[in-house]
């Protein structure tokens, strides 16, 4: 049974190739890549075997314990990242608890991440080359390490999936992620000015993971190497109740998704709730508005927008205060509101492809352009002007003074507009392969054309062009510290603005009107 | 051989469908289709998988522009005065996503607004609907996580929100459990005896026999045989005649293994 499993896995793999030839040059450019990656870990190893055993000791047990993290994270990040062998769909076929999960954990070393994982993990003997006992326990506890990391990955997909069923963790779980990584470059800063020492830190940070579940089985061969056999005991016996915990996990879930059917019947909810629908007007603008409103909060691809686009600014601030100081720090958090309000008002060019097929009630509806346009347009705004005047607000707070309010709002008032109406005009016109209802908002879709890049680039620079006057008069006011230009600002970025929503919405209309039926041909490609 | 019948009545079809064709790549989905659906009719369009009905029916509710041919909706050309025509139309769409981030209620009252109805009518309507189609204690539950049955419902309730005068189903009983299966016929019935006009296409003939007093049978792309169920079928079942037209019957003995005794 299990080396039908396996036989399995691999004419799945061979299959996937037979589909079309470019498959094959993804595999065979994803196995010169891992090899790449592996020839340049062994040499490193050799090398790093030339230096003592203590440094060895350390780089190794970070690298593990990092490698161990990454098979943990990767599949609750990219859910469904490799399905091939969903357990969900050997439910039907009456397969003994103990041959699949070892059919499954072995299956997972055949593709490219589990066979240079394991390679690489058995490879950490040729580190211990001058410690030929630590080097021939390097090889059983690579071993063991790499089935440790397989199995954690299961385990922790077969948890996420009876987690999963409920759809509401799905969205949430893809947009947690982001925020971190969103916020990297301050927490790195952050931390490593904290340690002053860093060389010092590692290995004390290294000795701590030594003993826990993350970097043992990595840590055994060190201690032998030391002589410290009684820890290398120690530490050996942790990995093992390691895989042991991670297996019974595993089994658990499994066994709890195997009998737990996909949909999870939710609570019923009574009628009576109508959300935005009772706040905006009933005519089919004030619906579709509604609508957008509700999806922004509603639908992961969007809220992960709604969500960092207030954390640029405060990465922007960041950097400034870096190099600017205190001083700089309420300017640009003004100013910087202009960007997080582009961002919301400029994720409306994907708004069709975010709908896919279910554009098709529009366009049998007979709604006309100006209505289409003139909803989404109102419900990005509702949600992006308060947001840009926030910042411009919390920087004159911070700033001490209201000098640069006038000016910085003009500037929300200019980007948000020129982004709004280019981006209605451009979604009449061109849609993108876009995560589908329901999948994670990380999700990058292959097949996005040069054609797609181009629109977004143009996108971006035509909106710079657009709000350029306002932003040259922002700049005069703040080089010649006149308020004149403050107001002049302003005055431009509200009448700029609203032209741009006006004539965005009437050219995009008008070609909404005339292109309904190919743009929801261009979505129903891929469904 | 495309027979197409004469409106027996004076007023113009409900649907007039004219030298329609469609073609995908290489592949001729639809080849100059003529089809006149009489107003007051219940109209059955019945196919093998991938004949083409799928294709023809969003041609003529305007959701895929034609090649070739006009298609016409009381006397409204569909692809001339789009907006107009679409305002007799009601959809139920096949294979096709709804705003399922919405509550089944909201689709609904969604579907109503975009029409332009006012909101009164359409909190009644909604309400009307729902219960009618058993849903009453699912609306506030998101339709992302209804059944399957209970997806097609909702958005069979938000195509006839609007009380069109021309139905079009594309596979309205896919799904959907026996009694409420039922209850939907019950609603179409009433529907065309007032004198709406219903076209759904299905795979099962004998529910088109029993329900729809006109079917068309088409196959690669071309009708084959249109009328009323009683012309098209003549002595024969309309099962029996659909395979008949269709043909690829597969005439061997059988699995003589799967035999239990």
């Amino acid at each position: 049974m299990v080396a039908h499993l396996l036989r399995l896995k691999v004419a799945l793999l061979r299959n996937s190739m037979n589909r079309t030839p470019w498959q094959l040059v993804g595999l065979i450019i994803g196995a010169l890549y891992g090899l790449g990656i592996l020839v340049m870990v062994l040499v490193g190893l050799a090398v790093l075997g030339a230096t003592d055993s203590a440094l060895v000791g350390t780089v190794l047990v970070l690298a593990g314990a990092a490698l161990f993290l990454g098979w943990l994270i990767v599949p609750v990040v990219a859910a469904g990242l490799d399905m091939t062998l969903d357990p969900a769909r050997f439910t039907t076929y009456a397969i003994p608890m103990k041959s699949m999960l070892t059919g499954l954990a072995l299956s997972g070393f055949i593709g490219i991440p589990g066979a240079i994982t394991l390679l690489a993990a058995v490879g950490t003997a040729a580190a211990w080359w001058r410690h030929p006992v630590a080097a021939v326990a390097a090889l059983i506890c690579g071993a063991l390490a790499a089935l440790t990391c397989i199995v954690a990955s299961r385990a922790i997909t077969a948890a996420s999936t009876s987690l999963a069923s409920s759809r509401r963790f799905r969205d949430v779980s893809g947009i947690v992620v982001l925020v971190p990584l969103m916020l990297m470059g301050p927490i790195i800063a952050g931390i490593s000015s904290g340690i002053t020492d860093f060389a010092d830190f590692l290995p004390q940070l290294a000795n701590t993971v030594s003993w826990t579940p993350l970097g043992a089985i990595w840590a055994v061969p060190a201690a032998i190497a030391s002589g410290a056999y009684g820890a290398a005991a120690v530490k050996f016996l942790i990995a093992l109740a390691t895989i042991a915990a991670l297996t019974w996990v595993w089994k658990v879930c499994l066994v709890r998704a195997l009998v737990t059917p996909a949909f999870s019947g939710k609570a019923r909810r009574k009628p009576g709730k109508l959300g935005f629908f009772a706040m905006f007007a009933q005519t089919p603008t004030g619906a579709i508005a509604a609508r957008c409103l509700t999806y922004w909060f509603r639908d992961p691809r969007y809220s992960a927008g709604l969500l960092i686009s207030p954390l640029i600014p405060v990465v922007l601030v960041f950097g400034g205060s870096q190099t600017g100081g205190m001083d700089a720090v309420g300017p640009i958090l003004s100013y910087s509101g202009a960007i997080a309000a582009f961002m919301i008002a400029w994720s409306i060019s994907s708004d069709i492809s975010y709908d896919s097929t279910a554009f098709a009630l529009h366009l049998a509806s007979g709604v006309c352009g100006k209505a289409d346009r003139t909803g989404r347009v109102l419900a990005a705004s509702v949600l992006a002007l308060p947001l840009g005047l926030l910042f411009a607000i919390a920087g004159s707070v911070v700033s001490g003074t209201w000098a640069q309010f006038p000016p910085a709002v003009g500037l929300i008032m200019g980007a948000a507009g020129a982004g709004l109406g280019l981006a209605s005009v451009l979604s009449s016109r061109f849609t993108m392969m876009a995560p589908l209802p329901g999948e994670s908002p990380m999700k990058s879709k292959p097949g996005n054309s040069f054609a797609t890049v181009l629109v977004q680039l143009g996108g971006f620079v035509g909106a710079g062009v657009l709000a350029a006057p306002v932003a040259v008069l922002v700049i005069i006011g703040a080089v010649t510290g006149q308020p004149l230009f403050g107001w002049l600002a302003l005055l431009v970025g509200l009448l700029l603005g609203a032209l741009y929503v006006v004539l965005g919405i009437r050219i995009g209309g008008a070609q909404y009107e005339r292109r309904g039926p190919e743009l929801l041909q261009s979505v129903s490609v891929d469904r | 051989m495309n027979t197409s019948i004469a409106p027996s009545e004076t007023r113009p079809p409900a649907l007039s469908i004219r030298g329609l064709a469609k073609r995908f790549g290489e592949k001729v989905a639809v080849d100059n289709i003529n089809l006149d659906v009489p107003a007051g009719s219940f109209y059955g369009l019945v196919g093998p998988n991938g004949a083409g009905k799928t294709t023809t029916l969003s041609m003529a509710t305007g959701l895929l522009r034609p090649d070739f041919g006009q298609v016409s909706v009381h006397g409204l050309d569909v692809w001339a005065q789009p907006l107009e025509a679409k305002k007799l139309m009601g959809l139920l769409p096949d294979g096709v996503r709804l705003f399922d981030r919405l509550s089944g209620e909201q689709l609904v009252t969604y579907a109503g607004l975009l029409r332009g109805m006012d909101k009164d009518t359409v909190a009644l309507r909604v309400k009307d609907l729902l219960a009618a189609l058993d849903l009453t204690r699912d609306a506030g539950t998101l339709v992302v996580d209804y059944s399957a049955g209970m997806t097609k419902k909702i958005a069979l309730a938000a195509a006839l929100i609007h009380a069109p005068r021309l139905l079009v189903l594309d596979e309205p009983f896919e799904s959907v459990d026996p009694v409420s299966a039922a209850n939907i016929r019950d609603i179409l019935h009433d529907y065309v005896n007032s004198g709406g006009t219903v076209i759904v296409s299905s795979h099962v003939m004998d529910l088109v026999q029993r329900m729809c007093d006109h079917v068309a049978v088409i196959a690669g792309g071309k009708v084959l045989a249109a009328g009323t169920v009683d012309e098209v079928r003549g002595e024969m079942s309309l099962e029996e005649k659909f395979v008949e037209l269709v043909g690829g019957r597969n005439q061997t003995a059988g699995l003589s293994w799967l035999r239990t005794s």
